[in-house]
C-alpha cells in the first residue's frame, strides 16, 4: 500500500518522534511511506479561530498536494488535523472543490484507525515497559469516532500495562488558541486531567495528538511530575523493554 | 463582554465553593444520565426521531404555531403572540392588570428570565414570587440562575443554609429536609393568596393546543391550577405536531437533563376549566414569543439552534462550564447551548466572547438528545465574528492570521523562520502558555530535516 504522510506542522516541528515512528511503523508493515515537503499547515488555527478564508487558501494548497502524491491513503499521526481534513468540504461552496475536499477526506485516515481498520493490525511487534494511560484527544475521538484502535495497539505492546482514566474522555484543555486565549480556564481543564495521570500512578500518558501532548506534557513537567508524555507512534515503534521509546 | 467573560471565568475561577459545587452537581448528573440512558433500548434512533420532528416543525414554523393557536383558542385558551421581550412583557403586566392580580406565583421559566419579566413587572408594581426551590433561592439571594435546569447549582448547601436564616427567620441548619420545609412553608402561603400564575412551557401540541409543563416539585402545578388565571410563556419553537410526539421527547428530556426516568409531574395542560366545579384556572393566557429566534430560521446550520429542548445535559458535559459555572457567561443562556443561542439571540456584538468559550471539544454534541451540532454552530459564529470585526482580537489578530496563511503558503519560507527562531532562540511572548505550562522546545531536527537526511530513501544506511 502507497502511503503519503501527512505529517502535522506541531509534529513535524515539535514532536518529529511521532512522525519518524509513524514512518517506521508503516514501513514495517509492508507500507510505501512517501512525504511532500510542500506541506505545512493544514489551516485548523485559522478555521477554529474564524479566519475562513486563510483556512480556505491552505486547504486548496493541501488538496493540491495530495492529489498529485497518487497514493492509495494520506495517515498523520494526528487525529486533529485528520478531522481537520475531514471537515474542508465546508470551506467550499463551488462543487468541484467539495467533491475533491470529500476524495481527500475519504482517503485520509488517522494513524491507529489506518493500522487497525485499514491494515487490519493490532500487535505491531512493539516493546515497551511501564505503565501506560491512553487519553483520548477529542477530535480523534468525537470527529472521527476512534476510540478503540488506540487502546487496542497498545494492549498488544509487550511489557506494557494500560491502565484507564476515569476522565479518559475529557478533553485536557488544549483546543489551540484556547490554550491561550483563555489561559487560565485551559489550566484548569488540564489540572483535572493531570490530577487523575498522577493518581493513576503510570509511567507515561499517551496519546495520539501533539497538541493535547504539549499541554498535558507541559504542566506535567512545571509540576515536577516524572510522567512522561508520549505520543502512540512512539509507543508503537519503540522495539525495547526497557528504556523506552527512541529519538528523544 | 468580551473583557467580561474573561474576567468573570477567572472570578468563578477562583471560588473554591464554587468549583466544589460544580464539581460535584455535574459528576452526578453525568452519573445519573448515563444510568437513566441504559433503560432505553435505542437511544440512538430515539435522538434522530426527536431531530427529525424538530426539524419538521422549524421548516414549517408558521403552520404548526397558526394550527397550535387556533386549536388552544378553541380550547379556551387565549393565545398572544409577542414579536419581542418588550411585548411579552407588556402582555403579561397588562394582563395582570386587567385581572386585578396582587399576588404572583411563578414556577420555573427560561423564556421569562431571557426577557427579565420580573424586574419589568416590578416597575409596575407586580412582584411574582419564585417558587421552584432554586428559583426561589436564587431569587431570595438576589442572584441570576447560572444553569437552566438548576438555577442554584452554583450554591453550597452551607450558603443556602446561611441564606434561609437570613431571609427566612428560621435557625442556622444544613439539614436539607428542614431547609426544604423552611421554602415549602414560606411557598404555601404564597400559593394559598395568588391570584394570578405565571409559567414556561416545555412543549405546544399543534394538533391539540395542550401545553406540556415538566417538574419535580409540584409547584408548577400549583402555579398553572390555584390561581384564577394562568399566563404561560414559550418560545415560538416549543411548538411540536402531534400528541403522539410527546412519547419521544418525555424519553428524552427528563434522562438528558436530571438522570431521570420521568419527571415527577406532568401537567398537560388544554384550555380553561370547562364546568365550575372543575379545578383550574377560569382564564389562560399564552404568549408566543419570537424575541430573536425566527432569525436563526434562515439556514439548516444555524436552525438546529432552536431544536434545543432545555435539558441541560450539555452544561453538565462541558468541561468549561465545569470548570467556571453559568454566570461567567454573562446570558440567561450559559454553557455550550447558551454559547451559540445568545449571540445569536440578542446580537453577536455583545456576546462576541461566547462563541470561543469553548475547546470545541465536542462533549455537548454527544450528549444533546436532539444531535444539536453545538462546535459546527459555534465556529459558524466564529466567522462571523470575524467577518463582521466583532471580535476583542482586531487588526493585530487579523494581521497575525494574514501573516500565518502566507507563511503557511511557502514551505521554504516557513523552514527558514523557524529554523532562525530554533537558532535565535527569539521566541514571540507566550507568557499566556508558559506561565503555567512548560513549552516545549523547537525539536533539533524537524522531521523534514530527518526525512531529507536519513528517511527518504529508506534503502540508504
Amino acid at each position: 500500500m502507497r502511503v503519503s504522510l501527512f505529517v502535522t506542522c506541531l509534529a513535524d516541528q515539535f514532536w518529529p518522534a511521532a512522525a519518524v515512528s509513524a514512518v517506521e511503523l508503516l514501513r514495517g508493515l509492508g507500507c510505501t511511506v512517501g512525504f511532500d515537503e510542500r506541506q505545512t499547515c493544514c489551516g485548523q488555527p485559522a478555521f477554529n479561530t474564524g479566519y475562513r478564508r486563510e483556512a480556505r487558501s491552505l486547504a486548496r494548497r493541501l488538496i493540491e498536494i495530495f492529489e498529485s502524491s497518487g497514493a492509495d491513503a494520506i495517515v498523520s499521526p494526528s487525529g486533529s488535523c485528520t478531522a481537520m481534513l475531514h471537515h474542508y468540504e465546508q470551506l467550499f461552496e463551488d462543487e468541484d472543490w467539495r467533491t475533491r475536499a470529500r476524495q481527500l477526506a475519504q482517503r485520509t485516515h488517522e494513524l491507529s484507525a489506518f493500522l487497525v481498520n485499514c491494515l487490519g493490525v493490532e500487535d505491531v511487534g512493539a516493546a515497551f515497559s511501564g505503565r501506560l494511560t491512553w487519553h483520548d484527544a477529542c477530535h480523534g475521538l468525537r470527529d472521527l469516532g476512534i476510540r478503540n484502535e488506540p487502546r487496542r495497539l497498545l494492549r498488544h505492546v509487550k511489557g506494557a500495562e494500560l491502565v484507564e482514566l476515569p476522565n479518559a474522555e475529557t478533553c485536557c484543555g488544549f483546543g489551540g488558541t484556547f490554550a491561550v486565549k483563555y489561559p487560565e480556564v485551559s489550566v484548569a481543564m488540564l489540572d483535572e486531567k493531570v490530577d487523575a495521570i498522577e493518581r493513576a500512578g503510570v509511567d507515561a500518558v499517551v496519546s495520539g495528538d501533539a497538541g493535547c501532548l504539549m499541554q498535558i506534557g507541559g504542566r506535567l513537567s512545571r509540576r515536577g511530575s516524572s510522567v512522561r508524555a508520549l505520543h502512540l507512534a512512539e509507543v508503537l515503534a519503540s522495539r525495547e523493554a526497557r528504556g523506552g521509546p527512541h529519538g528523544r | 463582554m468580551a473583557a467580561s467573560f474573561d474576567r468573570d471565568a477567572r472570578t468563578a475561577l477562583a471560588d473554591g465553593q464554587l468549583r466544589g459545587a460544580l464539581r460535584q452537581a455535574t459528576d452526578l448528573f453525568a452519573e445519573r444520565r448515563r444510568a437513566a440512558l441504559a433503560t432505553v433500548p435505542d437511544w440512538e434512533g430515539a435522538r434522530d426521531r426527536a431531530r427529525a420532528i424538530k426539524d419538521e416543525t422549524l421548516l414549517h414554523l408558521d403552520r404548526y404555531l397558526e394550527q397550535f393557536t387556533t386549536n388552544a383558542e378553541r380550547a379556551g385558551a387565549r393565545v398572544h403572540w409577542a414579536r419581542d421581550a418588550a411585548e411579552a412583557c407588556e402582555i403579561i403586566g397588562r394582563i395582570a392588570e386587567q385581572r386585578g392580580a396582587r399576588s404572583v406565583v411563578k414556577s420555573k421559566s427560561m423564556a421569562s428570565e431571557e426577557i427579565h419579566l420580573n424586574e419589568r413587572l416590578a416597575r409596575r408594581g407586580i412582584e411574582p414570587v419564585e417558587t421552584d426551590l432554586g428559583e426561589y433561592i436564587v431569587q431570595l439571594a438576589g442572584e441570576t440562575p447560572s444553569h437552566i435546569v438548576v438555577p442554584a447549582i452554583h450554591k453550597t448547601k452551607a450558603q443556602i443554609a446561611a441564606l434561609f436564616a437570613e431571609k427566612l427567620g428560621i435557625e442556622l441548619s444544613d439539614d436539607v429536609a428542614t431547609l426544604a420545609a423552611a421554602a415549602r412553608q414560606a411557598l404555601r402561603r404564597r400559593f394559598a393568596e395568588a391570584d394570578l400564575g405565571i409559567s414556561g412551557v416545555n412543549f405546544a401540541v399543534a394538533e391539540t393546543g395542550t401545553i406540556l409543563i415538566l417538574e419535580n416539585e409540584g409547584n408548577a402545578r400549583l402555579t398553572t391550577s390555584l390561581p384564577r388565571t394562568h399566563v404561560a410563556l414559550m418560545g415560538i419553537e416549543k411548538v411540536i405536531p402531534r400528541f403522539a410526539d410527546l412519547e419521544v421527547f418525555l424519553q428524552l428530556l427528563p434522562r438528558s437533563g436530571t438522570g431521570q426516568v420521568l419527571t415527577a409531574y406532568q401537567s398537560l395542560i388544554t384550555g380553561t376549566k370547562r364546568r365550575p366545579e372543575d379545578e383550574g384556572p377560569e382564564q389562560l393566557d399564552i404568549v408566543v414569543m419570537d424575541n430573536g429566534r425566527s432569525r436563526m430560521l434562515a439556514s439548516a446550520l444555524t436552525r438546529q439552534s432552536l431544536a434545543c429542548i432545555r435539558c441541560g445535559a450539555c452544561l453538565n458535559a462541558c468541561p468549561v462550564y465545569r470548570q467556571i459555572g453559568g454566570h461567567a457567561y454573562g446570558s440567561v443562556y450559559p454553557g455550550p447551548i447558551g454559547a451559540i443561542v445568545t449571540p445569536q439571540l440578542f446580537g453577536l456584538a455583545q456576546s462576541s466572547a461566547l462563541p470561543y468559550a469553548s475547546s470545541l471539544c465536542g462533549a455537548c454534541r454527544d450528549v444533546c438528545p436532539v444531535k444539536i451540532d453545538i462546535p459546527a454552530v459555534l465556529l459558524h459564529l466564529r466567522a462571523q465574528v470575524v467577518e463582521r470585526r466583532a471580535g476583542s482580537g482586531g487588526a493585530l489578530e487579523r494581521l497575525a492570521f494574514s501573516a500565518y496563511a502566507a507563511v503557511m503558503a511557502r514551505p521554504r519560507l516557513f523552514e527558514w523562520l523557524v529554523r532562525g527562531v530554533r537558532t535565535l532562540g527569539i521566541l514571540p511572548p507566550l507568557r499566556a502558555w508558559t506561565k503555567w505550562r512548560d513549552l516545549r522546545p523547537l525539536a533539533p531536527h524537524s522531521f523534514r530535516e530527518q526525512w531529507r537526511a536519513r528517511l527518504r530513501d529508506p534503502a540508504a544506511p
